[in-house]
């Protein structure tokens, strides 16, 4: 069972919260380098799914698979969170809301985890933070704190930070809709970046140019369900099923 | 009219007894926190038995008067076995009802803190413990100075209460040398003034540690 030939396997994904049925049997597969976009309606489960990824919002049945592990083992509770920790360690994610941590400054902020969790030395550390926030292009913010950065280098930053565990697979919620729209282009930069890097990326997204620019894959859901998936030509251009042409004439500036 | 030729002779013993208040004060206060930190680490526990018990402290210690809390200890402590000087049953029953307070006000301060912080961190692959102490705490720390001063004040007055059980603090001074004096306005506001010395003293501290802290 464990040997999976896919670099992230969902198999047969149910969630519920109490009565609703939020996911319903969604099986996925991503191989390793691929973007992959989420598209839906709100409300359709995009964010449940994504955050099944890494365990932070547990199926109640079904399995989540990275690089040959099983993420969400059956295991008692100590074992499970020292299990699930080092899972994570591998897999970033970044939020709507960006979720800096507003007490640390830009630096403290990218190397906490790291420091935390890999005990590497104060003077590594400072040189992580120098290389990821150059990455993003927020080197000259690195001793402010998040109070003082706009959106756009507050996600920047908070991209900074997950990508200083070095992970292997990068989630990405709506990571722009929080945004002013003059913000956007700049954190769509550092994604299509990570996407030249061959970073395996799933992005849960309302912008539809954006997931048809740099997505190998999309899917669009609906009430927990994986209405149709395929490439971004395909789902766009020429979409198979009803439901989902009706949601992308909804989505003006989907793609044309 | 006012014989303040009175007060000035005798403020020295007041002054005696404030310092009483302020050592009653900063005892209460340090026990007050232990069983606040408790009381709210039991009631934001993952175990049901313990969120029960912290609540159950909170409702208790809120739910009754501290002057029959502190009666009870005191004058019924001996009867199941716990001897108490004054001044040691006035801090511990002070401290422990000032705790049920604070438990809910750092428990409060700690609810307060955005669920998408803990995220954020847990994502990264703290655990439950690092995440809270390195995420959550510096940010409730900050959020709680002030309300906990609002406890503080609260706490410094309530010292007023042990003067019931003979401890010879700044109230139970005034009541004393009333007896002698027969001035109860003289002698009260003498206490009154005292009292507001102290905890505008202690006010200050709280507002520059608290402006000294602040994020933003
Ligand atoms: N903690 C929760 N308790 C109960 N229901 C929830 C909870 N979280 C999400 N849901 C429900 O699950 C469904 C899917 O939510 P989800 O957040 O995954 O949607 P989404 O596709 O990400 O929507 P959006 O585009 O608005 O972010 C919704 O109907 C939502 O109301
Ligand atoms: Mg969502």
């Amino acid at each position: 069972m464990s040997d999976t030939q896919h670099f992230v396997e969902i198999r047969h994904a149910r969630k519920n919260y109490g009565y609703i049925e939020v996911l319903k049997d969604i099986s996925l597969n991503v191989e390793r380098g691929q973007i992959v976009a989420i598209i839906g309606p709100s409300g359709s489960g995009k964010s449940t799914l994504l955050r099944a990824i890494n365990d932070l919002d547990p199926l109640t049945e079904g399995e989540v698979w990275l690089d040959g592990v099983q993420v969400n083992k059956k295991l008692p509770h100590r074992q499970y969170e020292k299990h699930i920790n080092q899972m994570r360690e591998h897999v970033g994610m970044v939020f709507q809301h960006f979720n800096l941590f507003p007490h640390l400054t830009v630096r403290e902020n990218v190397t906490m985890a790291p420091k935390l969790l890999k005990g590497i030395s104060n003077e590594d550390a400072n040189k992580l933070a120098e290389e990821q926030l150059a990455h993003v292009g927020l080197l000259d913010r690195i001793d402010y704190y998040p109070s003082r950065l706009s959106g756009g280098q507050k996600q920047r930053c908070a991209i900074a930070r997950a990508l200083a565990m070095k992970p292997k697979l990068m989630l990405f919620d709506e990571a722009t809709s929080a945004l002013d729209p003059e913000l956007v282009e700049e954190v769509n930069l550092v994604m299509k970046k990570l996407a030249e890097e061959h970073m395996t990326m799933i992005i849960v997204t309302h912008e539809m140019d954006f997931a048809a620019s740099v997505c190998d894959r999309v899917l669009f859901m609906d009430q927990g369900y994986v209405v149709e998936e395929g490439p971004p030509e395909v789902v766009f251009k020429n979409p198979k099923e009803e439901r989902t042409r009706a949601f992308l004439r909804k989505h003006l500036g989907g793609a044309k | 009219m006012l014989d303040f030729e009175l007060m000035w002779r005798i403020y020295p013993y007041f002054l005696q007894a404030a310092w009483v208040t302020v050592q009653l004060s900063i005892l209460t206060t340090i026990l007050g926190l232990a069983c606040g930190s408790l009381g709210a680490a039991a009631r934001l526990s993952r175990h049901w038995y313990l969120r029960m018990i912290g609540a159950t402290y909170v409702s208790l210690f809120r739910g009754t008067p501290a002057l029959i809390q502190l009666f009870l200890l005191y004058f019924g402590g001996p009867q199941v076995g716990i001897q108490l000087d004054a001044f040691e049953a006035g801090v511990i029953g002070l401290g422990v009802n000032i705790g049920a307070y604070m438990t809910e006000t750092m428990r409060g301060s700690i609810i307060a803190i955005d669920k998408g912080q803990t995220e954020a961190a847990r994502t990264l692959g703290l655990s439950r413990f690092q995440a809270f102490r390195k995420v959550v705490l510096p940010q409730a720390l900050r959020l709680m100075i002030r309300p906990l001063g609002v406890n503080i004040n609260a706490l410094i007055k309530g010292t007023a209460l042990v003067a019931a059980i003979s401890v010879v603090e700044l109230t139970y001074t005034a009541q004393r040398y009333i007896g002698s004096t027969y001035k109860p306005f003289e002698m009260f506001l003498l206490s009154g003034l005292l009292y507001m010395v102290i905890i505008y003293i202690v006010g200050k501290g709280i507002t520059y540690l608290d402006r000294k802290v602040r994020l933003t």
